[in-house]
């Protein structure tokens, strides 16, 4: 049985037909070639594949692909604007908050769905948000201060 | 092997359809059926699902305050009447996890998970069953009970009293790793006074037996007394003879049976 899913995939309208069972994972990393969500676990423990489904954080190893059908997907790769990097991604960068990378996609979509929420997020607040996300490399300090160095950016950017 | 998704109006036609075919699941998160889709599970052979609105609906502003069964963590952390959950809904893992993660899926979550269902167990919950030919109700405590080997069953929504004092509610969850992981073993209390004397408590154990159980000896050992240090005492030496605690990766049967004393004392006594 399978499905055609048409999606808004960071601002632009995809199609790609799935397998009755697909995840949606799978739907973006093979039929649609964005591998910047990345497969770890498969099991919703690890949040490496983290993505944002009309804005609100999911994980896409265990969303079934039809259900993206008619909404909107942010990956990694659509947090940047042109050559611009997002400010999570510079701040991540500037405060060596990635190590191996692996988790780095997971934890910045993450980190994205808390400052859309609450743009001056305590330090709790941003160990909650990404206490689904596992980092075997950072010991996740440097996470954590990437994340409220970006909240500052932002607010500079906001003026 | 692919599967086949069937998405239904009505959770009248979902039961159904799930009463004739042996093959077939009911997902409504998916964060356990995806599991096991990914797993390569072939115990089944079609997911069904529902869009019917009622399996996603808050009802919490009267006295006795209902949750579809397809309502998330999410949703139950964004509604201010709901406040008294939010440390439950929280427990389930990360904000990922609980946009997707529902009420009705937790009642059917394996050791050690099963968080939300334990607080749903202290607060007395009756659990609606749909099926083809009508509703009917029961305490969770007996889905709970025969959720292993009893008949196919699918929950359309979870009811219980909107506690009078919301303070009187209380939960927690012992984890190994912070802020958030799977349960060495979760408690969730409902601990009306009366004249400072606990009257009519329910005690609720999580990852203490194969399933959320309630404490009764527990429930029996706080009638009457005081929340003090030696008020609780004989609650706190009853709570190790309570369930029968798997031993799993997280701790041994030996540890929670030890270590739920302590935790319990501290919950009852407001301690940190």
């Amino acid at each position: 049985m399978t499905k055609a899913v048409r999606l808004e995939l960071n601002g632009s309208p995809v199609a790609a037909v799935a397998e009755g069972g697909e995840n949606l994972l799978a739907l973006l990393r093979e039929r649609l070639g964005d591998t910047s969500p990345k497969a770890g676990c498969l099991q919703g423990t690890c949040g490496a594949c983290t993505v944002l489904l009309d804005g609100e954080p999911v994980l896409a190893c265990l969303t079934l692909a039809e259900l993206a059908d008619g909404r909107r997907v942010t990956t990694v790769r659509g947090l940047q604007d042109g050559p611009r990097l997002h400010p999570l991604q510079e701040a991540f960068m500037d405060g060596f908050a990635a190590q191996c990378g692996f988790c780095t996609p997971g934890m910045l979509i993450a980190a994205k769905a808390l400052l859309d929420r609450e743009p001056n997020p305590t330090r709790e607040q941003v160990i909650e948000a990404i206490a689904g996300n596992v980092c075997r490399c950072t010991g996740y300090t440097p996470i954590v201060e990437a994340i409220l160095d970006a909240a500052r950016r932002l607010a500079g950017r906001r003026g | 092997m692919p599967l086949e998704v069937r998405t239904t109006a009505t959770l009248a036609e979902a039961a159904s359809l799930l009463q004739s075919e042996r093959a077939a699941r009911f997902m409504a998160g998916g964060t356990l059926m995806m599991r096991a889709v990914n797993e390569g599970d072939v115990s089944f052979s079609t997911i069904v699902r529902t869009s019917d609105p009622a399996f996603v609906r808050v009802r919490a502003a009267g006295g006795r305050i209902e949750l579809g069964a397809g309502v998330t963590m999410a949703q139950v952390l964004a509604s201010r009447e709901l406040a008294f959950l939010h440390p439950a809904a929280r427990a389930v893992g990360g904000p990922a996890v609980r946009t997707m993660a529902t009420v009705g899926g937790n009642l059917f979550a394996a050791h050690p998970y099963g968080d939300f269902a334990t607080a749903l167990l202290a607060l007395d919950a009756r659990v609606q069953l749909a099926s083809g030919f009508g509703a009917r109700e029961v305490p969770l405590e007996d889905l709970l009970r025969g959720r292993e080997r009893g008949p196919r069953q699918l929950v359309a929504a979870v009811s219980f009293e909107r506690p009078a004092d919301p303070a009187a509610f209380r939960f927690r969850k012992m984890t190994r790793t912070h802020p958030k992981g799977p349960a060495v073993l979760t408690i969730a209390a409902w601990l009306p006074t009366s004249g400072g004397r606990v009257s009519g408590a329910r005690v609720a154990f999580g990852a203490m037996a194969p399933f959320p159980i309630r404490a009764r000896a527990v429930e029996r050992a706080l009638e009457g007394r005081l929340l003090s240090a030696e008020g609780v005492a004989p609650a706190v030496a009853a709570a190790a003879r309570e369930g029968d605690p798997p031993t799993d990766p997280i701790a041994s049967a030996w540890y929670r049976q030890r270590v739920v004393g302590v935790v319990l004392r501290r919950l009852l006594l407001g301690e940190l």
